[in-house]
Parts: structure tokens; C-alpha cells; sequence
């Protein structure tokens, strides 16, 4: 077995504070609702379209 | 000795990778800062303004996505404008905290996020709506971003002469999301734009002289002085005046638009005379705050006339285009 794969990390790594964990949660918050979004109004516009809903003026 | 020196330049590398291993302080209201909101509510509406005043019916919903994709793309260049020019705004005190310079978004994920924001508002547009009004978009976005902001704007005075065209781009959008192609009248809303650009951003720029000076932008007043901006205003918005005019002498708006065109490029150009004669700041500030004004009226007043039915009423020819 190699020494490397003894050592056992001795630090916790990267620990978000508070503020980084609020902003990164408006992210996700955000991603999600332009998401959804976005899925609403691809839905919406091939309702509208119909079956031709790739058939377009030039 | 040796050893300490060769630690510290290992230092400094190590440190910048350890800056960019942190976890991003971003929060979705600088994503929609990159986007400059502002900016893009005035390219929504100008769009809209070219879908509504487009001969035929589009429906609403179509309409809606129409503009969402215009608005998304006009966020995308706003995006890679910011990432480009991160260095001048962060001189610049006006836009010193915007979400780059002020540290909170990084340069690869504010290019990152314009590119998928570019990349989806054309290629929906195209596959949803119309090829042509996504090329349009397509150019119009690259026009910013690249010829714009990587060329013009460090390089000639008349950046936003020619690059004022990349504003003026969203009525021909509209018009051709709604019909398919590129009508003389659109070219006329295009034309309005492109006119009022430059009055409204040399306005702007002659009480930020110092501002551009330091940051190294060849806006016109840092490079040809401030007199021969306010002449360049002047002219201009002599310019600007009959061109506004245009869309009802040639049937495109009716009495109402036609009236307060009219009284908005009379005004334009008494503003640019007055500051012509009388150069001071609050003269520029004026001309600045009016010139905003004057484009959201016309516009609006265009949108209201087709609201009502009332484009026809008052033409002095008749509608020219058929």
C-alpha cells in the first residue's frame, strides 16, 4: 500500500459560509424557475402551433 | 535565503488558484445584471413596436415567445459585453460594482453564461418563429459583442455611430418574427434608432469626458474635444428630427405620431442648439434625459395609434407602402 493512501486528510476542504450557501441557494432557485419557465413556453407555443409546429416563414 | 525567495514567487500562483477554487459569491441578481436589464427593456419594447406596427395578425403567444427570445439574446450580448469589457468598467465609476469588476461574478462564467444565453434565444426563435428574424438576432448579438465591443468601441470615436446600428436592429426583429421578412417601414424604425444613438450617447459622454479619458475609451469628446462633439450633436439631431417624421409622411403612423414627432424632433434639436451655444453640463443632462424620453414617446405613440386603429388617420399621402 502506498503512503499516500495511508494519509488521512487533515483539513475539511471548502466549508461554504452562511452567505455563500444563501446565494447558491438563489441560484438553484432561479435555474429552476427559468427552467420551468422555459418548458411552459415551449409547451405553449406547440399548443398554439399545432402539428406544423416546425413549419415556419423563412 | 534562496529557499524563502523561490517559496514566495510559488506563493502568488498558488494563491490565484486557490481564489479560483472558492465557491462563486454570485447571486442570481448579477446574472440578471450581466443581462443589463435596462438596456434590454427598451430593446423589448422597440421590438414589440416592430411586431405590432407589422402588417398581418401573429398570435399573442407566438408574439410573447417572440420577444422573450429578442430579450434573452439582447441579454446575451449585454453578457459578453460585460465580460469583454470588465477592465474599462471597472476605471469607470459608473460602472465600477457592476457584477465583474466588483468581484461577485467571474470573467469565464459570465462569458459561459452569454454564450448559452445566445446560443438558445437563436437557435428557438429560428426553429419556433422565423430563420430570418433569428439570423437577425444572431447578427445583431454578434454586431455587439464582437464588432462593437472587441473592435469599435477601443479603436474609433465613432464606436457608437456604427455601433449604434446593433440598437436599432429589434423593431427589424420584430417585424420579421411577425411577417416573415424585412419591410421598408421597419427599416424606418431602424433608421430612427440608429439616428438617435449618437445625440443620446455624446450627450451622455460630455459629462463623463474624464471618466472615458482615464478608462482610454476614444469616445468622441476625449478625442476631438468637447466642441466638436457638441457640433457632431447638432448635426445629428438635425438629422434625427425629419427622419422621425418619416413614418408618417410615409403612411406608416398616423396625425398623432406624426404631431408629436414632430414637436420631439423640434425639441431634439433646440436642446442640441442650446447646448451647442451654451456648452454646460446640465445642458448635456438635458439633452440626455430628453433624448430617452423622445424615443419612448415616438414609440409608444406608434404603438398606441395601432392600438386603436388610428395609423391611417391624418396621413398626408396615404400609405406609400403598399
Amino acid at each position: 500500500m502506498s503512503l499516500a493512501m495511508d494519509l488521512q486528510p487533515t483539513e475539511p476542504g471548502i466549508v461554504l459560509t452562511a452567505e455563500q450557501k444563501r446565494r447558491r441557494r438563489g441560484r438553484s432557485i432561479a435555474i429552476a424557475l427559468a427552467l420551468l419557465a422555459f418548458v411552459v413556453l415551449i409547451f405553449a407555443v406547440t399548443l398554439v402551433k399545432g402539428p406544423g409546429v416546425m413549419v415556419r416563414p423563412l | 535565503m534562496s529557499l524563502i525567495s523561490e517559496t514566495a514567487e510559488l506563493a502568488s500562483p498558488l494563491r490565484r488558484e486557490i481564489s479560483y477554487a472558492e465557491p462563486s459569491m454570485a447571486g442570481a441578481g448579477d446574472y440578471l445584471a450581466l443581462m443589463k436589464p435596462r438596456v434590454m427593456s427598451l430593446v423589448v419594447f422597440t421590438a414589440f413596436a416592430g411586431l405590432v406596427v407589422a402588417p398581418g395578425h401573429m398570435h399573442p403567444v407566438l408574439a410573447f415567445f417572440s420577444l422573450v427570445c429578442i430579450a434573452v439574446g439582447a441579454g446575451a450580448a449585454g453578457a459578453l459585453n460585460m465580460w469583454y469589457d470588465a477592465d474599462i468598467d471597472a476605471v469607470m465609476t459608473r460602472t465600477a460594482d457592476r457584477p465583474i469588476p466588483a468581484g461577485r461574478v467571474r470573467p469565464g462564467e459570465a462569458l459561459a453564461f452569454g454564450m448559452v444565453l445566445a446560443g438558445f434565444s437563436v437557435v428557438f426563435l429560428g426553429l419556433m418563429i422565423s430563420l430570418l428574424a433569428a439570423g437577425l438576432l444572431a447578427f445583431t448579438i454578434f454586431f455587439y459583442a464582437v464588432v462593437y465591443t472587441m473592435l469599435l468601441k477601443r479603436w474609433t470615436p465613432q464606436n457608437i455611430v456604427i455601433g449604434g446600428a446593433a440598437g436599432a436592429f429589434p423593431p427589424m426583429i420584430g417585424w420579421a418574427a411577425a411577417t416573415g421578412g424585412i419591410g421598408l417601414e421597419s427599416i424606418l424604425l431602424f433608421l430612427i434608432i440608429f439616428f438617435w444613438t449618437p445625440p443620446h450617447f455624446w450627450a451622455l459622454s460630455l459629462y463623463s469626458v474624464e471618466e472615458y479619458r482615464r478608462a482610454g475609451v476614444p469616445m468622441l469628446p476625449v478625442v476631438s474635444g468637447v466642441d466638436e462633439t457638441r457640433r457632431q450633436i447638432l448635426i445629428y439631431s438635425i438629422l434625427l428630427a425629419p427622419i422621425g417624421v418619416l413614418p408618417w409622411l410615409l403612411g406608416t403612423a398616423g396625425l398623432t405620431y406624426g404631431a408629436t414627432a414632430i414637436a420631439g424632433g423640434a425639441l431634439m434639436v433646440a436642446l442640441a442648439w442650446r447646448l451647442y451655444r451654451r456648452p454646460d453640463k446640465r445642458a448635456a443632462k438635458l439633452l440626455f434625459t430628453v433624448s430617452i424620453a423622445y424615443l419612448f414617446v415616438l414609440f409608444a405613440v406608434l404603438l398606441i395609434e395601432h392600438g386603436l386603429g388610428l395609423q391611417n388617420f391624418g396621413t398626408p399621402f396615404g400609405r406609400v407602402f403598399a
